[in-house]
């Protein structure tokens, strides 16, 4: 398998990824049996590295199988890139493992953090976007791209509340950190609307403001509605329904705009029958032949 | 005080507090968007809890396991992201949690169940051959040196209580009028295939698997077996479940 190497700023553009630019599936344990007795046809499964930081059992078993037949995207939850701390050493050389043993074709993480001290919190938090958070993130960037010798993608957080200490845009952070560092961008859908929805943002004028050529993965999810204080729409990413319109919606309008993209299907909570999830993906599959047949 | 340290302390209070420094487009109260931050730590680590202890949950219900679950979470939030493990001292907190105090089996039932999720995901092992082993039975020399390494995933639950047939009660596989809660019980937990398996087991034979467990060989581990003891038996269960991994000798002095 094509090895990614680390590209400096300013580089030729290397990708982070050899996903297919197809549609693929977040892999459920409930699902293992399902699609080794079907072998649907799926560009490729994404795994939450975590839940593979295991030492043996029936976890390892079905992924050994099911990457002989996928590729695979292996996308991190608990690295805490956004973290005041340094990153866990002992996580990185965990997920060095991961990557030797399985060899993904992508590998992907959260502009985030979820530990602090000795606490691991359990959800993607979120960050100040000022100079010293973006010094940070870059750093912490840096070490993770060092240490596991590829190019990460960087995925947009969906986030609910602002900080008063924020000195740039979302999009104009995270063009910065793509440009220091040299991160591909995992742009996702979902994420990007609920914010623009939660923080009234001008989708369009964030996305002019990323740097779209860095996008190399697209991930689609469903939210929950509720509201704040004042009444207005909150969406909450939930990853527990199916894809919104809007989020179809702008999504069409982004694969016109890009050409075909490797894009995730995720569903994590209320995970339905496999099916349901070939469905979403075959959805995308023909947004994605609209673009290729352009 | 730093905005992540402030942020962690208002997500783990019992206290609704909203840390400083937050903004919202609209003027809108930023506590009420801080709440779903909140939220989202404490269901998500208490699902992770209800995954791991599914049976626990049915016992108590489920207003009251989450409710449990919450106190426990908040004092005792994970130490690492890797949350296959969390919950290994939920049963310790069950033992200690006032409003249980009337179910005091529920605390080996949390038992049962964290070791289930440890021989589920426990290093992979082949067994060691059958004519491998019995060449080792048959070898009278050295028979006494013997000692048997178990799969990773074996463990053993012993209970004052009959968790084991209320654990099978809750699968299905035993009528609840079977269980007799009174009852001190053993069990074997292991994995066998892809398969966790709760099997219920004499004394004896926990004490012999124990002693294996803890590295004796197996005449020392034997030889403190009741007269009557089936120590073929105890055997054969171990070598049908493949559960002895590897030979080797205690040196000789």
């Amino acid at each position: 398998m094509k090895q990614s190497v680390i590209a400096p700023s300013g580089a030729p553009h290397v990708c982070a990824t050899n996903l297919p630019a197809q549609a693929g599936l977040g892999l459920k344990s409930q699902h293992y049996q399902a699609i080794l007795a079907s072998l649907p046809a799926v560009g490729f499964f994404e795994i939450h590295a975590e839940n593979y930081m295991v030492a043996g059992g029936p976890f390892h078993h079905y992924l050994g199988q099911i990457r002989q037949h996928y590729p695979l995207s292996l996308h991190g939850v608990g690295l805490s890139i956004g973290g005041a701390e340094p990153l866990d050493r002992d996580h990185l050389q965990r997920l060095a493992t991961l990557l030797e043993r399985y060899e993904p074709a992508a590998f992907s993480e959260h502009l985030a953090w979820s530990s602090h001290g000795p606490n691991y919190l359990n959800d993607l938090l979120p960050v100040a976007y000022d100079e010293p958070t973006l010094a940070r993130v870059c750093e912490h960037i840096d070490h993770t791209q060092t240490v596991l010798k590829r190019r990460m993608l960087l995925e947009n957080p969906a986030t609910y509340v602002e900080f008063t200490a924020s000195s740039l845009s979302e999009a104009a952070f995270i063009h910065d950190v793509v440009q220091r560092t040299g991160c591909g961008l995992l742009l996702d859908v979902n994420n990007l609307y609920i914010s623009c929805i939660n923080h009234q943002r001008d989708v369009q004028a964030y996305l002019n403001e990323l740097p779209l050529h860095a996008v190399e993965q697209i991930h689609l999810a469903g939210f929950a509605e509720d509201r704040d204080s004042s009444g207005a729409r909150l969406l909450i990413d939930s990853h527990g329904a199916p894809v919104d319109d809007a989020v179809w919606q702008l999504y069409a309008e982004l694969i016109a705009r890009l050409g075909p993209l490797p894009t995730l299907i995720e569903r994590d909570n209320d995970v339905p029958p496999l099916d349901h999830l070939l469905a979403e993906a075959h959805m995308a599959e023909r947004v994605l032949a609209r673009s290729t047949a352009r | 005080m730093s905005v992540q340290a402030e942020f962690e302390h208002a997500l783990l209070s019992d206290e609704l507090i909203t840390p400083s420094g937050l903004h919202t487009y609209n003027g809108s109260d930023p506590a009420a968007r801080f709440a779903v931050y909140r939220n989202n730590v404490l269901s998500s680590l208490i699902n992770a809890l209800t995954d791991t202890f599914p049976v626990v949950q049915q016992l108590v219900g489920e207003a009251f396991f989450r409710a449990m679950a919450a106190v426990y979470v908040k004092a005792n939030p994970p130490s690492s992201c890797l949350l296959v493990h969390y919950g290994s001292d939920f049963p310790l907190f069950i033992e200690t949690f006032e409003p249980a105090a009337t179910l005091p089996y529920l605390a080996d039932m949390a038992r049962l169940e964290a070791l289930r999720v440890q021989a589920y995901h426990a290093a992979d092992a082949e067994p060691v051959a059958h004519e491998v082993l019995a060449g080792a039975l048959g070898d009278s020399e050295r028979l006494g040196d013997l000692r048997f390494q178990l799969h990773a995933c074996v463990h053993l639950l012993t209970s004052a209580f009959g968790v084991r047939s209320l654990w099978a009660a809750h699968q299905g596989e035993l009528a609840i009028e079977q269980v007799d809660l009174g009852t001190a019980e053993h069990c074997l937990v292991l994995r066998q295939h892809l398969d966790v398996l709760v099997i219920g087991i004499d004394a004896d034979s926990a004490g012999f698997i124990g002693r294996l467990l803890n590295g004796q060989t197996f005449a020392d581990a034997a030889r403190s077996c009741a007269p009557d003891f089936d120590l073929g038996a105890a055997l054969a269960l171990l070598i049908s479940h493949d559960a002895i991994t590897a030979l080797s000798y205690r040196a000789t002095p």
